[in-house]
């Protein structure tokens, strides 16, 4: 440990020389402690939900429209024939109250390496580049995002705000801080490596499906 | 990863003779910086930002070590580990103790370019660790032993015909042709090591300090199977990626895709904040940070600052004439391009890389397009100043320019000179231009030189001068 303790040392203390001063005092700490940085955002003068859903569709997501929560389950029975998927899916624990369909075998536990489609609750939509905002933790397990090869995503049209930093107050404002893990999802995983070819798919999920409620 | 810089006109002669790198670069150039351009003419804001992120950067780095001090206080505070390391070693030794403390078999890795600069993988697999990089382009170049030639782009100098026979060779056949089932057939093999993985490793593109949480950002959801699936996340990163809070992240994000992809976004943006929960189902048990010095805090104090505020987006090697000539390996260490061609030298030693600051026409482009505004064209000018100084310039150019003070300060020998050599060069000319010119074969092998129009410009003006 005293070796880690003399990296870390040695590493400010060269910082500091390279800045020419010492520690900074507690006046200016609590000065950049108390920094609330407002930079320029982009203008956006489109309604929320018809932003997100114009973006989030221009990077191969695709989205549906429900009028309240109980529609779900028969939105993602619907989503699954279409796909011609098993008639299975792990479900955040979030949704847990709706009433799904006796014919789907639903799980609440982790995502597995043989998953086939999974359905989460989104915490909120970012309208500026048309993304999810996803956090983590038990009833929305992080796994469900990145293994199956199909994802539905639940998402209230009232939640969906138009910048970044409107997210982050979502995060700041939460009374157990922030999530293990906050992911912001932009349509289906892709890759351009080969070639600059886009290909879908490469190691995420390979359709994404947002169902808008409200 | 050994440096090999000091072969680079080798190399890059090699690179120009090399018709497979010539198609892949080809087909790379134009998409990437018609993309690029075409976000930032769609953001009017575009040219704001990249002042804002500049002069943010400026902030952060004046206070550097406040701000990784809070960092560090707000990771240990979500029950993370903040390691720090002075130079590679220490931080293979780092990460090297945390992989054996949990007998780890299979390492996942996400894209991390410090993981490259501290020569990660040698050493894992030295300790008999098998070493999975997951990133589809960094995959391909780990199944040919190669290093990334691009910072964004690692496979960006392999054809889809050389992909194809790399994955045959690793996967069995039927050999795949078509990208689509190339991807797939990567995606099914990677899937298998993620879920066996014991530790996964990642880059960092930010730290934030407000709330002790790394961000990466990728376009395949790799980084996030790496990081989620395996028992064990270590995060690498340098010690000048500190951001003070979400909103600075935001800033550098709205102009990093854009800049480095030409996307509005990528994909999938992930704050990672310390380890499992109690209450969590899946992700990993432990999370460490190990913050890379490396050279980067004696940056700080000198001439080469600006060049910390750099978030690694590639803008300015997708638009080096030179490195579209040439690919990034011709640069001989981790990082290629203009910006590869200030920090080699910096980490690696001004004499460990002569050539790089050289291989460079000073033409601006790379500083045009730098989203954080880095005057790369200066900072490779100062290197050019510094190898002067210590004495590394080869004694033929520092005699060559000796003479050449000499004759400059001297201005009627200077124009006795040019007159002479602008009537010999126009009295060998062919057609207006020069086939082959005695010391100046290095031009003149490879083009003509333009013959010069026989007198000197003062003498043309001063003709002019007299017909008024």
């Amino acid at each position: 440990m005293s070796a880690a303790m003399n990296a870390r040392d040695a590493i400010l203390g060269s910082v500091r020389n390279a800045l020419r001063r010492g520690p900074l005092d507690d006046a200016r700490r609590a000065e950049l402690d108390a920094r609330r940085p407002r930079h320029t955002r982009p203008a956006q003068d489109e309604d929320l939900v018809a932003r997100f859903v114009r973006k989030f569709e221009s990077r191969a997501g695709t989205t549906q429209r429900v009028a309240s929560r109980a529609d779900v389950p028969a939105a993602v029975e619907a989503y699954r024939t279409a796909m011609g998927l098993p008639a299975r899916a792990v479900v955040g624990a979030a949704l847990q109250d709706l009433s799904w369909p006796a014919g789907l075998e639903v799980h609440h536990g982790a995502a597995g390496i043989s998953e086939t489609m999974s359905v989460s609750q989104a915490l909120a939509g970012i309208a500026e580049p048309g993304s999810l905002m996803m956090a983590s933790g038990p009833a929305s397990p992080i796994t469900h995002n990145f293994v199956p090869d199909d994802h539905v995503v639940v998402l209230d049209a009232g939640a969906i705000v138009g910048h970044f930093e409107e997210a982050w107050e979502i995060l700041r404002a939460r009374p157990e801080g922030m999530p293990r893990a906050t992911n912001i999802i932009s349509g289906p995983s892709r890759t351009a490596d080969v070639e600059q070819t886009i290909q879908l798919g490469a190691h995420g999920p390979r359709r994404v499906h947002v169902i808008l409620v409200g | 990863m050994e440096i090999r810089s000091k072969e680079f006109k080798e190399r890059a002669v090699f690179a120009i003779h090399d018709a497979s790198l010539q198609q892949a670069l080809g087909k790379a150039r134009g998409g990437f910086v018609g993309k690029r351009a075409q976000q930032a003419a769609e953001l009017p804001e575009f040219e704001q930002l990249r002042e804002e992120a500049k002069n943010t950067k400026n902030h952060i780095l004046d206070n550097l070590d406040h701000y990784l001090e809070r960092y560090e206080a707000a990771v240990t505070a979500a029950g993370g580990h903040v390691h720090w390391a002075r130079d590679a070693k220490e931080a293979r030794k780092i990460i090297l103790d945390i992989c054996k403390r949990v007998d780890a078999k299979t390492v996942t890795k996400g894209k991390s370019m410090v993981s490259e600069e501290i020569g990660l993988n040698e050493a894992l697999i030295e300790h008999g660790m098998e070493v999975v990089e997951t990133d589809l382009g960094e995959y391909i170049i780990q199944l040919a032993h190669e290093p990334p030639s691009h910072i964004i782009a690692p496979a960006v100098h392999k054809t889809k015909d050389q992909v194809s026979d790399l994955f045959e060779a690793a996967h069995g056949g039927p050999r795949k042709t078509e990208v689509a089932d190339l991807v797939n057939e990567a995606r099914r093999v990677l899937r298998d090591k993620y879920f066996r993985a014991d530790v996964g490793i990642t880059g960092g593109n930010f730290l934030v300090a407000e709330t002790g949480s790394s961000i990466i950002v990728t376009n395949e959801g790799n980084g996030d199977l790496t990081q989620t699936l395996a028992k064990v996340h270590i995060v690498t990163s340098g010690i000048e990626r500190v951001v003070p809070t979400l909103d600075d992240a935001t800033l550098f994000l709205r102009l990093l895709a854009r800049s480095a992809t030409g996307q509005e976004t990528e994909t999938y943006t992930t704050i990672s904040t310390g380890p499992r929960r109690a209450d969590d189902i899946d992700g990993p048990e432990e999370y460490h940070v190990v913050l890379v010095d490396n050279g980067r805090s004696k940056m700080l104090g000198g001439r080469f600052k600006d060049m910390l505020r750099c978030i690694r987006c590639g803008a300015c090697m997708n638009h080096c004439p030179v490195y579209g000539a040439v690919g990034g390996h011709a640069y001989g260490w981790v990082y290629p391009g203009p910006m590869g061609s200030v920090l080699t030298p910096l980490i690696k030693g001004l004499d460990n890389a002569y050539d790089l600051p050289n291989a460079c026409t000073l033409n601006g482009r790379c500083a045009s397009v730098c989203p954080v505004k880095i005057p790369l064209p200066d900072l490779l000018r100062e290197l050019r100043h510094m190898q002067h100084q210590q004495d590394i310039t080869p004694a033929m150019q520092r005699r060559a320019l000796k003479v050449w003070r000499y004759i400059a300060t001297r201005p009627k020998l200077y124009h006795a000179l040019e007159q002479v050599g602008a009537r010999f060069l126009s009295a060998i000319a062919k057609d207006g231009s020069i086939r082959r010119l005695p010391l100046a074969s290095g031009w003149t092998d490879v083009r003509d030189l333009p013959a010069p129009a026989g007198r000197t410009f003062l003498e043309l003006w001063q003709g002019k001068r007299g017909q008024k």
